[in-house]
């Protein structure tokens, strides 16, 4: 498990040597005065493997899977987008308070989930729920997380979407944009200790790269040789901020050999590329211990969120192209039907099903109580503490004062 | 009787790494300049004995290092982070305070950094100036969900590093810099713990309490004496340890019995930790106190190069503030 790249070790300084012998830079010498032209008219080509309209282009990068494992792709793919919108709708409804949805993107999480092993550690940003959904996370813990109430693994205490599963191998998902990108490469070097056949994938959206939390993640995890591979969503968008006001240069893929890292750009609208570049970014990345960058070009369909109104700074025309051109959903769907794998009694049958199934756990849902307020004042560390007890015990006293003013009746007991 | 050996605070620092490391299989020391040493030796001979994937450098990033160590914890591992000074701890401020402090509540508890120690050179040294002296423990007292510990002396630095070590929490631990080569106990060279939340008593007295932690508690023990011996004053004093969550009981229970409280910090007196304490304890205690609650610390400045030795909360300042509260 030893990198080949010997660039590292310093070699033995010898000044007779025409070559430079600076320890920071393996080189030649040039006398020509030269600035090295950033590529960005004609960038990093993008990886496909069906067209927009879900051919095959290259038979030999046809994944070949089984008619089994593609219907299950486009199941987890349609029902994702099922269950965006009706939570879509359900916050304009003022019955959640906040949603993403994951329109466009549905390839990206699917394609990259099902190259991955279950033991894989995933850490996201907010814009990956299918990869837990594919992963076999249940509509109800969904719709538990999304409505706050009892059920959630969560426990009520953040905003919908911010999803977790321990046994899934999904870390809880945090507001803050990038912070998951270093801790993603921490998370790999103590799997690389343990030497389980482990590897953490880590999604970013290409606003979040400009942190320098992005920086330290892709450095870190270079130097320290780390089983990681960086999944970058380039969406088009980050909230209104398009790719031209967010990067100069060419996209997130073209910094990765800054960093010493292997790189790819995918086509992410075709769910076979992401496979088949996170199968093998995967393979190698436990294999020699270094990480992998894949940007995987998409398109944002929806708003940015519920609190975004898109309109604002896109036109409707740019917005149905993709969603009718260049969609992760269709392009599969051709790729099925061309195959005698699905039918439009199948179409309309698993719609119905899959509307049934959602509307069946959000119901549920609903009725739901919210978690009982003690679990405010737990797991702010392991133990409950001396201070957080008495402010505890105030809370109660005070609630108990003040009754008519508190909800309770809508939290567990 | 347990075997010890004489070691200075930074030994003692190396001395609970090394049982660290030797006792769990997972734990890794990682930062800037570590592998040779440390700036201040405090891994000294760590990488040549437990091998270079477990004590390693880091590249030049403090929000890198901790966001990699908050990582490293979440997947199973010791995760020993240091950062080189304390004054340069800010850009990891985003890592510790939205994210390892909140691990564990906003997952519901199914992830958690417990086992995230952070370790870094602190408070003044003589000729640090603006950016080798910084005492930043309140900026991270208003964050629940870490811990916060300052060591006195070697035999405290040990334990109580092993205890930070050993907490399912994430822990920030400062270390006096002025200390590691001058303070020099006989400390025990197995492992051992020291109570977190638990300030000290180091001194029992009856008229005055006071509370300070890290190298301001020699200045004070100092100044116990000079007020026993001049002013007649018995001053009883608390090692505070933990600065957060801190021992709100053993500085109450102390200001009941003596009725005057001084609180003495380095660190800028405008929201510095002194603050808390004296809010707390009027609170508490209105009624036993004689005076008003005293607070010496650092002026509201930059710490400043040449004029430190006017800046700093020295013996003289806090026995003008004993003197004032025994005369009120």
């Amino acid at each position: 498990r030893n990198r080949t790249l010997d660039r590292c070790r310093q070699q033995p300084f010898d000044s007779t040597l025409e070559k430079p012998q600076f320890p920071g830079a393996s080189a030649d010498f040039v006398d020509q005065l030269d600035f090295i032209q950033p590529n960005v008219i004609s960038g990093i080509p993008v990886y496909r493997v069906m067209d927009r309209q879900g051919n095959i282009i290259n038979p030999s990068q046809d994944p070949q899977l089984s008619k089994e494992t593609v219907l299950n792709f486009y199941q987890k793919m349609t029902l994702l987008n099922t269950m965006d919108r009706i939570l879509y709708e359900s916050q304009r409804q003022g019955r959640i308070s906040f949603y993403m949805t994951n329109y466009g993107e549905e390839g990206t999480h699917i394609g990259s989930a099902a190259a991955l092993d279950p033991n894989d550690i995933v850490f996201g940003q907010y814009r990956e729920a299918g990869v837990l959904m594919y992963r076999g996370f249940p509509l109800d813990l969904f719709m538990a997380q999304c409505y706050a109430n009892a059920d959630d693994l969560g426990k009520g205490r953040q905003m919908p979407v911010h999803y977790g599963s321990k046994d899934l191998n999904f870390v809880t998902i945090s507001s803050p944009l990038a912070t998951q990108i270093p801790q993603a490469a921490g998370a790999a070097y103590a799997l690389k200790r343990e030497n389980m056949n482990r590897a953490v994938i880590c999604y970013f959206g290409e606003g979040a790269a400009s942190e320098g939390d992005a920086h330290a993640g892709f450095n870190f995890s270079a130097t320290l040789e780390c089983p990681l591979i960086f999944f970058c969503r380039n969406n088009g968008y980050a909230i209104s901020t398009p790719t031209n006001e967010q990067y100069r240069g060419d996209g997130i893929a073209a910094r990765g050999p800054g960093y010493g890292m292997l790189s790819i750009r995918v086509d992410g609208n075709d769910v076979f590329a992401v496979y088949n570049a996170t199968k093998e970014a995967r393979r190698r990345a436990v294999a020699e211990n270094q990480p992998f960058l894949i940007e995987a070009m998409t398109y944002r369909i929806g708003h940015h969120s519920t609190s975004d109104d898109s309109s604002a700074y896109r036109s409707v025309d740019e917005v149905n192209y993709w969603d009718k051109q260049d969609h992760p959903i269709s392009r599969l769907r051709h790729y099925m039907t061309t195959r005698g794998w699905w039918s439009e009694d199948d179409e309309r049958s698993w719609r119905k099903q899959s509307r049934k199934t959602v509307m069946e756990a959000f119901e549920r849902a609903e009725k739901r109580l919210k978690p009982n307020v003690e679990l405010m004042f737990t797991d702010v560390y392991q133990e409950m503490t001396p201070g957080l007890n008495k402010q505890r015990e105030s809370m109660w006293r005070h609630v108990q004062q003040y009754k008519e003013h508190y909800p309770l009746d809508l939290y567990d007991k | 009787m347990r075997p010890t050996q004489k070691m200075n605070l930074f030994q003692s620092v190396t001395s609970a790494l090394d049982n660290t490391l030797a006792s769990d299989p997972t734990a890794v020391i990682f930062g800037e300049d570590v592998a040779f040493g440390g700036v201040f030796r405090c891994t000294v001979g760590l990488r040549d004995k437990y091998g270079k994937d477990r004590v390693f450098n880091t590249p030049l990033c403090e929000q890198g290092i901790v966001g990699f160590g908050i990582g490293a914890a979440v997947a199973g591992a010791t995760a020993i982070a240091e950062i080189q000074f304390a004054d340069y701890i800010y850009p990891a401020f985003d890592q510790i305070v939205n994210e390892a402090a909140k691990y564990r509540y906003r997952s519901g508890n199914l992830f958690d950094c417990g086992n995230l120690t952070i370790r870094a050179p602190w408070g003044c040294v003589g000729h640090g100036s603006l950016y080798h002296s910084q005492s930043p423990e309140a900026f991270f007292a208003h964050c629940p969900g870490i811990k916060v510990v300052i060591p006195r002396s070697p035999v405290q630095a040990k334990g109580l590093l092993l205890a930070c070590i050993a907490d399912q929490n994430p822990c920030i631990f400062f270390e006096p810099k002025i200390l590691y080569r001058a303070a020099v106990e006989q400390v025990p060279v197995e492992p051992y713990t020291i109570p977190l939340s638990q300030a000290e008593i180091l001194q029992e007295g009856s008229d005055v309490t006071l509370v300070a932690w890290g190298t301001q508690i020699h200045v004070m023990r100092e100044v116990a004496n000079m007020a026993q011996e001049k002013l007649g004053v018995s001053c009883e004093l608390i090692d505070l340890q933990t600065i957060l969550p801190w021992d709100t009981e053993t500085v109450c229970k102390s200001v009941v019995k003596t009725g005057r409280l001084l609180i003495s910090h380095e660190a800028p007196i405008t929201g510095g930790f002194a603050a808390e304490i004296s809010s707390t304890v009027q609170e508490e205690c209105f009624l036993n106190l004689e005076a008003p609650i005293s607070r010496v610390c650092g002026y509201d400045t930059p710490f400043p190069h040449i004029f430190e030795p006017f800046y700093i909360p020295d013996k003289w300042k806090c026995f003008e503030a004993i003197k004032k509260m025994i005369n009120y």
